[in-house]
């Protein structure tokens, strides 16, 4: 008996329309975030993330009034990532449902921020998204990127992720910006060094096409928590037939 | 009509608690208060509870303190999370704070390790020690949401156990008190569930 491995479908939200793109790009309209997210629970997801992909000042309240549907009518842990650069854009969250929040570019530019949000809300609410890109040059190199990966702050993603975790980050949502989009498959040396160099719980993300892809971030990555989106969306696979699959190669998932 | 009061004393995730409860409900009214004379009146109640014990507790005012532990003794009441912890004897959560001592134990700081991950978070079984109406049409060992960094490793009030690194108590029932350290509202089928058996209860 043990903390069962979750899978995390993601919920790309674009001025209230769940969409998915390759590589943030060809942006696709996958339908209603409240739809969608009750059809995930139905289906047995173990959480939901939601990330605003437009996060802009015109769009926030279109947000609250989405997480605030979703928390009423799917019951269970609901993080809302994009956007956040404040301790009031927290509350606001928290506030309207969501049980976890995601803080990506402003955890970068502030890390401080990190560190007063785990102190206010508890570690358990604060989630860090780093968004990964690896180097032509050092196989063991993996840089941070922000702005959907259009700018590059030069960091070391194993340096960043021990540093948001000495913040108090309760959860490390990674992903790989050569991989997100591809369906080629989770980065997996890149999960297995974070995951192997902090003792936080890390959710792999990008790149997944197939329900193998699913359990290789678990077995070979190492991650506690595998997300993926566009094969959820188009009914490609269900969640059920994930767990499936996770569960027949003796992967411990909740039914 | 049954009037159930989740009980608002600043602390907690009374959306989520209330959401849920309406959810299941079909003709209870679900009100979230700190209103004396509401708590008075009602019927069942819900006593969520999230983040540190001590914040919890300082939340807690005289008037509201003396209330709720007068109401609590007499009508069907659900305690989650840090809420149940508070109806406990002590914590050893921020150096020690006292309990509201209405059930058996103590609570005491998960051992982590390299395996053992605290906060505890995250989707565990709840194994069944005892019968009660509250686990009706729920299977044995199902999971249930958790988020916590203490807890209660025995008391007599056990009615379930869940292992983290160590066994520990995961519910706990006295007379009309159901106390729960994980989060039904978090918990999908199980959790309605359980919400929806604690709306039918009668004590």
């Amino acid at each position: 008996m043990a903390v069962a491995k979750r899978i995390i479908p993601c919920l790309d939200v674009d001025k209230g329309r769940v969409v998915k793109g390759v590589n943030f790009l060809n942006i696709r309209d996958a339908g209603d975030p409240v739809e969608i997210a009750k059809r995930y629970d139905k289906e047995g997801a173990d959480e939901i993330t939601m990330l605003d992909i437009t996060a802009s000042h015109e769009t926030r309240e279109t947000t609250y009034k989405t997480v605030e549907s979703i928390a009423s009518q799917v019951f269970i842990p609901l993080t809302v990532g994009g956007g956040v650069r404040s301790i009031d854009d927290i509350k606001r969250l928290l506030r309207s449902g969501a049980d976890k929040v995601s803080i990506n570019t402003s955890a970068v530019e502030n890390p401080d921020f990190v560190k007063e949000a785990a102190d206010k809300f508890g570690s358990q609410c604060i989630v860090v998204a780093v968004d990964a890109k690896a180097s032509s040059k050092s196989k063991d190199f993996w840089e941070v990127v922000t702005y959907g990966g259009r700018n590059r702050t030069g960091m070391d993603v194993l340096g960043w992720t021990q540093q948001v975790a000495d913040y108090g980050a309760g959860e490390i949502l990674l992903t790989s910006m050569d991989r997100d989009g591809t369906k080629e498959g989770f980065d997996n040396d890149l999960v297995f060094r974070v995951a192997n160099g902090i003792s936080l719980p890390v959710i792999a993300s990008g790149g997944v096409g197939n329900l193998d892809h699913l359990i290789d971030g678990i077995k070979v990555g190492g991650a506690e928590a595998v997300l993926a989106a566009s094969i959820f969306h188009f009914s490609e696979y269900t969640i059920k037939e994930a767990k499936e699959a996770m569960r027949a190669s003796g992967i411990e998932v909740r039914f | 009509m049954t009037q159930v009061v989740v009980i608002d004393y600043g602390m907690g995730n009374l959306h989520s608690v209330s959401k849920a409860l309406e959810a299941v409900s079909v003709s209870e009214t679900i009100t979230v208060s700190s209103d004396l004379e509401v708590i008075k009146k009602s019927d069942k109640l819900v006593f969520p509870g999230v983040g540190a014990i001590k914040d919890c507790m300082e939340a807690f005012s005289v008037d509201l303190k003396e209330t709720v532990l007068d109401e609590v003794k007499r009508k069907p009441t659900l305690a989650i999370c840090v809420g149940m912890q508070m109806l406990l004897e002590s914590s050893e959560e921020n150096d020690g704070v006292e309990g509201l001592s209405i059930l058996d134990g103590t609570v005491t700081k998960i051992q982590s390790s390299r395996e053992i991950k605290v906060p505890h978070m995250g989707w565990n079984q709840v194994k069944f020690l005892k019968d009660h109406p509250l686990l009706k049409n729920i299977d044995d060992s199902s999971f249930f949401y958790f988020v916590h960094s203490y807890c209660c490793l025995s008391s007599k009030d056990a009615l379930t156990e869940t292992t983290h690194g160590e066994r520990f108590i995961s519910s706990l029932a006295k007379d009309n008190i159901f106390a729960v350290q994980f989060h039904p509202e978090k918990s999908q089928t199980a959790g309605l569930e359980l919400y929806k058996n604690f709306l039918d209860w009668s004590v």
